[in-house]
C-alpha cells in the first residue's frame, strides 16, 4: 500500500485514470470470456456428436445434429458392460473419498496443532508421494493387491488412489484447520469435552467448508485417474474410463457412441462441483491463502 | 501461531502413515529390489548390480525423452502460468450468480478424466469430423496430428493449456480474494496505475499460490502420461513420447523390468528433487508472510 | 501371502536395513537432545534431519553422476557421498 502511495503521480490525474483502468478491466473480461469459448468448444463439439448417428458424422460437418438421436446414450443405459462402468467409477471414488476423509481428519489436526519429533519430514514425505509418476509404481501394485487378494476389487483401486489423496487430504485440512484458532481448543477441554467430543461436535462443524472442499478434491482425483485404476481391475471393477478405451480399439470407429460415453463421464463433475462452487477457490489454493 | 509440542500427536498420524506406507513403501522397496536384477520371470531373478542403472542414463533414446519432456514442461509453465493469472484478473468479484457460473466453467475440464480429455481432442482435432481440424483445413491449413510431429506436439501442448490452466487461474483467483478493497481503494485515491496495483498490490498477494501453482504444473506436465497416450500414442515418431510414456513401454511393452526399475528410480529421485527445492521455497515464502 | 515377488536380494535388504536404522538412530538422537534450527551454508535455516535428508539426496545423485561418467569402482562415489554427507551434516 505505501509503494502504491509513493507511485501517486497527482491526483489531477485521476479521472483519466479511472476511464482507462475500466476500459482494462473489460479487456480483461474479454480475455476471460474467450478463454471460457475456448473452454467450451471442444466439450461443445463432444456433446454435439453425441446426438448424432454415425453416418451423419462421418457424411460431413454440422454445427447442430441435422437429425437428433438418443440412440447412443440409449445403448449406454441398456448396455450393462457400459453402465457397470459407471457404477464401478463412482462406487471406489466414494469408497476413496470416505477413507481418505476418516484418516486425514486427525493426521491434519495433528499437524495444525502440534509440534513432534518428524512431523516436518513425515508432512513432506507424505507431499512426494502425491508427487510420484504412478507410473514407477504400476508393476509393483499389481502384484501386490494380487498377493493381497484385492486385485479388481473396488476397495484396491480406493486403496491406491488414498496415495496420492491423502496427502492432498491431509494438506488442504491443514490448511483450513490453522485458520481456527487454538483458544477454541483450549476452551472445550477446560469446559471438559473429550478429545472426540470435541472434535465431533465443535471442530468439525467449524471447518465444514473444508471438509466439503477435500471431498470434492478427492472426488474429482479419483474420478480422472486412470492408470492406476486401470492396471488393478480387469472386469469386476473396471472404471468407465478403461471400458472406452477399450471400445475404441475393439470396434474401430464409433464415434458417437464414444462422444456419449465421455459426456457421461463429465456429468458427475459438473454436479459435484456446484455444491462446493463458493468454495472451489479456496479449495483450489489448498486452503493456504 | 504456536504449535505445542507433544509426541502423543503421533498416534492422530498412525492411520494415514499405515495407510499410504502401504501403498508406497513396499512397492518402492519392490522397485529397488528390481532395479539390480534381471526378472526372467517369477522367481527366476539374477542379480546385476548396477548395471541397469549404467544404461538408463547411458541411453540416447531416454535422454532425448527427457529433453522433450523438460522442453514441454517449461512450455507449459510459460504459457499457463501468465495466461491463467490474466484470466484471474478479469474474473468477476463477489458471490454473485456471475462468479458461480464462471468458477464452474472454468474448473469443468478439471473435472474430466483425462483420458476423456485426449478423446475429446482427438474427436475434436481429426480433419474429416472434427471442428478445429475441419477449420484448419478450411482456411488452408495443413495440419494434421497423426502425421505431423510438429502439429502433434502443439495440439498436446494446447490440450495441456486447455486442460490445466484453469488451476492456475482458480488459485490466482483465491490469491486476489484474500486482498482487502481498502488497499484498491487506497490505491484508487493515489491514481496508481493498473499496472502499479498490479505489480505492487496483486501480484505480492499471489505470490504463495502461484509458487503451488507452479509446482503443480511442473509436477503434473513432467508426468503426464494418459492424454498424449490417447490423443497420439507418443507419435508420430517419437515426438510425443514423454518420459512416463517411455516408462510404461518399457515396463509393460517390452518386459524391460529390471530397466524400467532403474528408470523409475532416476525418475523419481529428479522429481524428489524439484520436489524437495519447491517445498522449502513454499515453506520459507509462507513462514514469511504469515503473521 | 507370498512375497516373494518382491525379490529381495542381499544388497538391496541391507540398504534398506541402513536406512531404517538410521531414521531409529535420528529419532533416539532427537529425544535425547532436540535439535536446533540452524543457518549454515546452505540458504534455509535446517534441522539435523533436514540436513540428513539433503545429504542422502545428494549422495543418490553423486552414485547417478559417477555411473554416468566413469568406469571407476562405485566404491569411489560411496566415499565422495560419505564425506559429503558429513559435510552436509556438519556445516549446512
Amino acid at each position: 500500500m505505501s509503494k502504491a502511495a509513493v507511485l501517486a503521480p497527482g491526483s489531477l490525474a485521476a479521472p483519466a485514470n479511472v476511464r482507462r483502468s475500466s476500459a482494462r478491466v473489460s479487456n480483461r473480461t474479454i480475455v476471460l470470456v474467450c478463454y471460457i469459448v475456448f473452454l467450451m468448444l471442444p466439450i461443445y463439439w463432444m456433446v454435439n456428436m453425441s446426438f448424432k448417428t454415425n453416418e451423419e458424422i462421418l457424411s460431413g460437418l454440422t454445427l447442430f445434429p441435422r437429425n437428433p438421436t438418443l440412440q447412443n446414450y440409449v445403448t449406454i443405459f441398456t448396455d450393462p458392460s457400459w453402465y457397470s462402468g459407471y457404477i464401478n467409477s463412482i462406487y471406489y471414488v466414494t469408497l476413496n473419498t470416505v477413507i481418505s476423509l476418516t484418516v486425514a481428519l486427525p493426521a491434519a489436526y495433528a499437524f495444525s496443532r502440534y509440534r513432534f519429533i518428524g512431523d516436518k519430514h513425515v508432512f513432506f514425505w507424505l507431499l512426494t508421494n502425491r508427487m510420484a509418476p504412478p507410473a514407477v509404481f504400476l508393476l509393483p501394485f499389481f502384484q501386490l493387491y494380487q498377493t493381497v487378494g484385492l486385485f479388481d476389487t473396488h476397495l484396491a483401486v480406493a486403496l491406491a488412489h488414498c496415495l496420492f489423496n491423502v496427502p492432498l487430504a491431509v494438506w488442504i485440512l491443514e490448511g483450513f484447520m490453522s485458520g481456527v484458532p487454538r483458544e477454541i481448543d483450549e476452551m472445550a477441554y477446560i469446559d471438559g469435552y473429550s478429545f472426540p467430543r470435541f472434535f465431533g461436535t465443535v471442530f468439525l462443524p467449524m471447518i465444514r467448508a473444508g471438509v466439503g472442499v477435500t471431498a470434492f478434491f478427492c472426488f474429482m482425483f479419483s474420478w480422472v485417474e486412470l492408470l492406476l485404476a486401470r492396471t488393478l481391475t480387469s472386469v469386476d471393477a473396471k472404471p468407465i474410463a478403461a471400458t472406452m478405451t477399450r471400445t475404441v480399439s475393439a470396434s474401430g470407429m464409433d464415434w458417437g457412441l464414444l462422444a456419449a460415453a465421455g459426456v457421461l463421464t463429465i456429468l458427475p463433475g459438473a454436479l459435484v462441483i456446484w455444491f462446493v462452487r463458493n468454495y472451489i477457490a479456496k479449495g483450489f489454493a489448498l486452503g493456504r491463502v | 501461531m504456536d504449535k505445542v509440542q507433544d509426541n502423543r500427536a503421533w498416534f492422530l498420524i498412525i492411520p494415514v502413515f499405515l495407510i499410504v506406507a502401504f501403498s508406497a513403501v513396499i512397492p518402492l522397496m519392490t522397485v529397488v529390489n528390481y532395479s539390480v536384477q534381471e526378472i526372467f520371470g517369477p522367481g527366476q531373478t539374477f542379480f546385476v548390480g548396477t548395471e541397469w542403472f549404467e544404461a538408463v542414463l547411458t541411453d540416447e533414446r531416454l535422454h532425448d525423452a527427457l529433453v522433450r519432456q523438460i522442453i514441454y514442461s517449461l512450455a507449459v509453465l510459460a504459457i499457463e502460468i501468465p495466461l491463467g493469472i490474466l484470466i484471474a484478473l478479469g474474473m468477476p468479484g463477489g458471490r454473485s450468480a456471475k462468479t458461480s457460473l464462471t468458477l464452474v466453467l472454468l474448473a469443468l475440464p478439471l473435472l474430466i478424466p483425462f483420458n476423456v480429455v485426449g478423446t475429446i481432442w482427438q474427436i475434436f482435432g481429426r480433419g474429416d469430423i472434427g471442428l478445429l481440424g475441419a477449420t484448419f483445413r478450411a482456411i488452408g491449413v495443413d495440419y494434421n496430428y497423426t502425421n505431423n510431429s510438429l502439429d502433434a506436439w502443439l495440439t498436446v501442448l494446447v490440450m495441456d493449456v486447455w486442460h490445466w490452466t484453469s488451476l492456475v487461474a482458480l488459485l490466482c483467483y483465491a490469491g486476489l480474494q484474500s486482498i482487502p478493497p481498502a488497499f484498491y481503494q487506497a490505491a484508487k485515491i493515489d491514481g496508481a496505475s493498473k499496472w502499479a496495483v498490479f505489480r505492487y498490490i496483486q501480484l505480492p498477494k499471489m505470490r504463495g499460490v502461484l509458487i503451488i501453482a507452479v509446482l503443480l504444473r511442473f509436477m503434473d506436465s513432467f508426468m503426464i502420461y494418459t492424454e498424449p497416450f490417447v490423443l497420439t500414442g507418443g507419435g508420430p515418431g517419437n515426438s510425443t513420447t514423454f518420459l512416463s510414456q517411455y516408462l510404461t513401454q518399457m515396463a509393460v511393452g517390452q518386459f524391460d523390468i529390471g530397466k524400467a526399475a532403474a528408470f523409475s528410480i532416476v525418475y523419481f529421485l529428479i522429481v524428489l528433487l524439484f520436489s524437495f527445492i519447491f517445498y522449502t521455497v513454499i515453506t520459507n515464502s509462507g513462514s514469511g508472510e504469515k503473521k | 501371502m507370498d512375497m516373494g515377488w518382491m525379490a529381495w536380494t542381499a544388497p538391496t535388504a541391507i540398504f534398506f536395513v541402513c536406512i531404517a536404522l538410521m531414521l531409529a538412530g535420528m529419532t533416539v538422537w532427537e529425544v535425547l537432545s532436540p535439535t536446533v534450527e540452524a543457518k549454515g551454508f546452505l540458504p534455509m535455516r535446517t534441522t539435523r534431519g533436514d540436513r540428513l535428508f539433503i545429504g542422502l539426496l545428494g549422495s543418490a545423485f553423486i552414485h547417478l553422476g559417477w555411473l554416468a561418467a566413469t568406469d571407476v569402482s562405485l566404491w569411489g562415489a560411496s566415499a565422495v557421498s560419505l564425506l559429503w554427507v558429513a559435510f552436509v551434516i556438519r556445516f549446512g
